[in-house]
């Protein structure tokens, strides 16, 4: 097993696996960043997922699919700012809620629209390849560009504002809620690639397909202290990790002798937030210093 | 030439009323007064904060209409303000909080360069050296309160107002803040600043107004006179006299405390303090010298060096709980966090922790009910329903409940009360003070600290003075009613005064 | 995080604007399925409570878990934490309780058997419980992100149990209970609804008389609502929020006993699933009222129910759909009451 870890193959699945966590990373990164609680990474891969391979099957090309997953990720964020923001719902609850919603709401359309219990029919995708699916250069491109853009352009500074200090936004005339806004907007979509990687890659939309990723992609964030570059470096551990279960359980490898149970090694990253969390106090990085508040 | 005649009033409460303020440009303008006077409220309007329910000002000779002015239209008037706890945002740097809104860019990338090196440059001709590439939350609050400085100067700040500048700075550093305003006033910028130190006052205004519940009460063309500002802060009147007899000689000791302090930026310094059976304590001072320290390291909710002894019993390193169940009473500064669960009805927030009268486990609702409709009559409190929601009272009748709640309890050895009449109407001021003079007469020992000096000489036996986390200043007894003695105490609050 | 106003006329209200909003929303679901909303809300209350006593016994067999995963979701709230690890809590539950039950000798007696299998369910899930209690008070870690990396690994935990020690023949059931551990059924027409339903009512009596009528459940809202205040009172809150969650943990893994020892009767894998998420809506729209929460946790039961009586006029998916409008609906009209309330007061 252990020379299989230095395949190519190996190193394109951790890719592979990689795009969709980092695409909702750095999504949820700019939402929290704002200011604005971000739970629902799930419901925008799911409702990504949903919408790339319908648009994808209704279209005949998956980069209209691609297209449509990223809108429906943006539809989602502004579902989940106008109940926070402007009908001033708990915002941890509409998170929460909203991903109970994509995954109902998923299974329905599947019925609705394809009268499938659990899988989309077959769409175009971009397939495992990584050098012909540009979602895999699109996941680069945004790891590097999104931190920069945060860092060093005027829409990243008042970002960083209405999620630190809204009233001095106020003061300058600039409307926080606007910023948020923005940023939810386009964290949403950049999430909504990350749904469109998970059902273009293999062609087609299942039910539940997000399997936590969501989850997964905020403890990234918080744990990388709501930086976007750390958290992206930090889902390419989360992909290294699931690469290297498929690889143990395929072979079939061994520790001493005992077979390493394929329930548990997925089971890696969730264990290792909680004990990062216990160490690091939950105070060594604080949010935003606006998160969650009006 | 700046003008300003403002009203201003919340719910219950008169914060301003008539209050008048002219500033000739190009000088440093000082505005005195206790906590409560107004001050703060009266600049926060100046600088479009708050709004003002009516009143005029005027700018440049421009009469700006009050209902529409806000941070943004201040801003562009070139009025900025400086306070205490800044403005700037923690995570960002000084040079993107300077540019926010502005923000200066190069092929649509950020481009703060010149705008840092305009800020340093700044920074150094005024005296206040400032690092613009820093990141705000790690600078300590006197480099954050420079950078806010600079930046509005930067920005071009015609008028500048500071909200009690030096409460976070250095001796050192107090000196070149008030060299600097001299130096700005010079150079033709006006500054308004807030402060009850009146040694500062006299080494850097040029005439200063002092404001008293509201009003403005006198205007010095000069500031040499720091003993007339302070009368007249304080006001001149002889104090009313306590009904209640001093304790014998032979009293108990019901508090006692020995090298208290507080860390956190020397809040408290090793205050060594005590308070006798049936005795009536004041602590007087301007808010921010460490009362609040003293109130809370007393309650146990915070953490302190050196002995409390309640009754003789040590009891330091002891939980809230055991200290209220030793005999001690607490009333809280903030009634409405930290006194009173909002949402819960009178008879809960009177019976919260009270298990000498709900048991120990099961709720006695009879109990609870007497209780509660007992203290509802003895204090009057409005509506005299014990099921009303704590949130629908007002201010004074929200105080009540926690007098009632913290004076009646059983074996009460020491009352600790902090700013009892806060935000309280004249009604339920008298009733609290007849509930403090019961508590004495009861036996207890109360230290009431209080920001306002007028309710310490009509309640205490005794006035101590905190400046600065440590007592400065004592009168009691016949002292306390003699003709100098508000003065007195009044010079000590603004620093005046020596030490004694 | 969620103030409950204790203004009943404010929770009615907000209650009311909740289920509007979400009839409103079902029914243009209805629409996009082909299908008059009219017509399919009255065949899912025909069918589901009046044609046949299955459906009706199917409504209370999934409200008893909910009232218990709701109370739990509730009394956490009270110590003003957010618990959305019911999921987890549930699942050890039953594992815990499925275990313990097939362990047991064929022969055991009820008397025996049963309360120790229900035992065994509440501190199975009480562990988790505290676990999320004490990562929040003692390492200030969140008690939203440690309850969703809990819910995982307590399912990956449990399917490896099930792999490796219980399901039976390539099935994915494990050694039944032994049968003085299961719990009668109601009737209702073999429908699954079971004696668990009295555990579930007799904790909401006892959570209704804490909350109420004991200082325990003063100190536990007064923590909740203002924590300086209750400190300042002499009461320990992060002791009380510990409890909390060691109850809101007891009180989900009861759930248990409806799912294996009223029905199954052994674990089965995903037995339990999405109860846990569920409760979060019943508490919800039961306003943190325990009684409020039976007529939610009947509410939702029915709209499970219901979706299941009318699968053949619309996809049964819909009204999983509903649940999640109901909760961003509550979440919503909460604001918008006391924002109402406010102003007309």
């Amino acid at each position: 097993m252990i020379a299989a870890l230095f395949t190519t193959a190996f190193l394109a699945q951790i890719v592979r696996i990689a795009v969709p966590y980092v695409f909702a990373a750095l999504g949820g990164s700019l939402t929290e960043r704002s200011g604005v609680i971000d739970l629902a990474l799930e419901a925008k891969l799911l409702f990504g997922a949903f919408a790339a391979a319908a648009f994808s099957h209704a279209s005949g090309s998956a980069a209209v699919g691609l297209i449509g997953g990223m809108a429906a990720g943006a539809l989602t964020a502004a579902a989940q700012l106008g109940c926070a923001l402007w009908l001033e719902a708990d915002q941890v609850i509409v998170g929460v809620a909203l991903n109970l919603l994509a995954l109902g709401g998923t299974r329905f359309l599947l019925q609705v629209i394809y009268h499938e219990g659990a899988n989309s029919p077959p769409a175009p995708a971009f397939g495992d390849a990584i050098a012909s699916n540009p979602l895999v250069l699109g996941a680069v491109v945004a790891a590097i560009l999104v931190p920069l853009a945060v860092k060093h352009t005027r829409w990243g500074l008042r970002l960083r504002a209405a999620g630190d200090r809204p009233d001095a936004l106020v003061a300058v005339g600039v409307s926080p809620r606007r910023t948020r806004m923005y940023a939810a907007l386009v964290g949403g979509a950049l999430a909504g690639a990350g749904g469109a990687q998970l059902s273009l890659a293999v062609g087609g939309f299942s039910a539940d397909m997000s399997s936590g990723r969501g989850y997964i992609a905020l403890a990234m964030i918080i744990l990388s202290g709501w930086r976007p570059a750390i958290a992206a470096l930090a889902c390419v551990g989360v992909a290294i990790a699931e690469a290297l279960n498929i690889l143990i359980q395929i072979t079939h490898a061994t520790i001493a002798g005992h077979r390493i149970p394929s329930e548990l090694a997925p089971l890696l990253p969730y264990a290792l937030t909680i004990i990062v969390l216990a160490i690091y106090n939950g105070r060594s990085r604080q949010p935003p210093a606006s998160l969650g508040k009006l | 030439m700046i003008s300003v005649e403002l009203d201003k009033s919340y719910p219950n409460c008169r914060v301003l009323t008539g209050a008048k303020l002219e500033v000739a440009p190009g000088t440093v303008h000082a505005l005195v007064g206790e906590n409560g006077a107004g001050k703060s409220t009266l600049v926060k309007i100046v600088a479009g904060i708050l709004p003002a329910d009516r009143g005029t000002l005027t700018i440049g000779g421009a009469n700006i209409p009050l209902a529409s002015w806000d941070r943004r239209l201040a801003r562009r008037a070139h009025v900025s303000i400086v306070q205490q706890h800044g403005a700037f945002a923690g995570s960002l740097s000084v040079v993107e909080n300077a540019v926010l809104g502005a923000e200066p860019t190069k092929h649509g990338v950020l481009d703060l360069k010149p705008t840092a090196t305009a800020l340093a440059a700044l920074g150094d001709k005024l005296g206040l050296a400032i690092d613009p590439w820093a990141r705000v939350d790690r600078l300590s609050l006197g480099a954050a309160q420079r950078a806010e400085i600079v930046t509005a100067l930067h920005v071009g700040a015609k008028l500048l107002i500071l909200d009690e500048p030096t409460a976070v700075l250095a001796p050192v550093e107090v000196e070149g803040l008030l060299k600097m305003m001299k130096g700005l006033a010079q150079a033709g910028t006006t500054i308004v600043f807030v402060t009850h130190k009146l040694d500062e006052v006299r080494a850097a205004a040029h005439a200063v107004t002092v404001l008293r519940a509201g009003k403005t009460v006198a205007t010095f063309e000069r500031s040499e006179d720091t003993a007339a500002i302070a009368r007249a802060m304080v006001g001149g009147e002889l104090p009313g006299q306590s009904s209640i007899a001093e304790p014998g000689g032979d009293a108990k000791i019901a508090l006692a405390l020995r090298g208290v302090s507080v860390a956190a930026e020397g809040a408290l310094a090793s205050i060594d303090m005590e308070v006798r059976a049936g005795e009536l304590v004041g602590v007087a001072g301007v808010d921010g010298n460490g009362q609040r320290e003293l109130a809370l390291a007393i309650a146990g909710l915070v953490a302190h060096t050196g002995t409390i002894s309640l009754a003789g019993r040590d009891l330091s390193g002891r939980t809230p709980r055991e200290r209220l169940a030793a005999g001690l009473a607490h009333v809280p500064e903030d009634r409405q966090h930290g006194g009173l669960v909002l949402d819960a009805s009178i008879a809960d927030n009177l019976t919260l922790g009270r298990a000498d009268i709900t048991g120990r486990f099961r709720i006695d609702r009879g109990a609870v009910a007497k209780f509660a409709d007992a203290r509802i009559a003895e204090l009057d409190i409005r509506p005299a329903s014990r099921d009303a929601i704590a949130r629908s009272l007002s201010g004074g009748n929200q105080q009540k409940i926690v007098i009632g709640r913290e004076l009646s309890r059983p074996n009460l050895a020491a009352v600790i009360a902090a700013q009892p009449t806060r935000g309280v109407d004249l009604g339920a001021v008298a009733r609290i003070h007849g509930q403090l003079r019961a508590a004495a007469k009861g036996g207890a020992g109360v230290l009431v600290i209080s920001a306002d000096l007028d309710e310490l000489l009509a309640l205490c036996h005794r006035v101590v003075v905190m400046l600065r986390g440590k007592i400065v200043g004592e009168r009691a007894g016949a002292a306390l009613r003699e003709q100098g003695a508000r003065a007195a105490l009044g010079e000590w609050m603004t620093g005046t005064r020596g030490a004694a | 995080m969620i103030a409950s106003s204790r203004d009943p006329n404010r929770e009615a209200l907000a209650v009311a604007i909740a289920l509007l909003a979400s009839l409103a929303i079902g029914s243009a679901l209805m629409l996009v399925a082909g299908k008059a909303p009219g017509h399919v809300w009255w065949l899912m209350v025909q069918r589901t409570l009046f044609t046949d006593a299955y459906s009706l016994g199917q409504v209370f067999y999934k409200a008893t878990a909910l009232v218990l995963t709701g109370l739990s979701v509730s009394i956490a709230l009270d110590a003003g934490l957010f618990n959305i690890g019911g999921e987890g809590m549930v699942i050890a539950g039953v594992v815990a309780c499925a275990v313990t039950g097939a362990a047991l000798p064929q022969g055991t007696p009820s008397i025996i058997a049963i309360p120790l299998c229900i035992v065994v369910s509440a501190v199975a899930g009480a562990a988790i419980g505290a676990l999320i209690g004490v990562m929040r008070v003692w390492r200030g870690a969140h008690e939203v992100i440690t309850s969703i990396m809990l819910n995982a690994i307590v399912a990956g935990v449990a399917l490896w149990i099930g792999n490796e020690l219980l399901f039976q023949n390539g099935t994915t059931t494990g050694p039944p209970i032994a049968p003085g551990a299961e719990l009668p059924q109601l009737g209702f027409g073999g429908s699954s609804a079971n004696l668990s339903v009295v555990l579930a009512l007799a904790a909401v009596v006892a959570l209704w008389w804490l909350r109420s009528r004991t200082t325990w459940g003063q100190a536990l809202l007064a923590v909740g609502r203002d924590p300086a205040a209750a400190r300042a009172t002499g009461i320990s809150v992060g002791r009380v929020q510990i409890y909390a969650m060691i109850a809101a943990g007891a009180l989900a893994g009861l759930a248990a006993t409806n799912f294996v020892m009223g029905h199954k009767h052994a674990f089965e894998e995903g037995l339990g699933r999405g109860v846990g998420f569920l409760g979060i809506s019943a508490a919800l729209l039961g306003r943190m009222n325990p009684f409020g929460i039976v007529a939610a946790s009947l509410l939702l039961g029915f709209l499970s129910s219901g979706g299941l009586a009318v699968a053949q006029e619309v996809p049964k998916e819909l009204t999983e759909m509903l649940q999640g409008v109901v909760v961003l609906a509550v979440a919503s009209a909460g604001p918008i009451a006391r924002r109402y309330g406010k102003a007309s007061s």
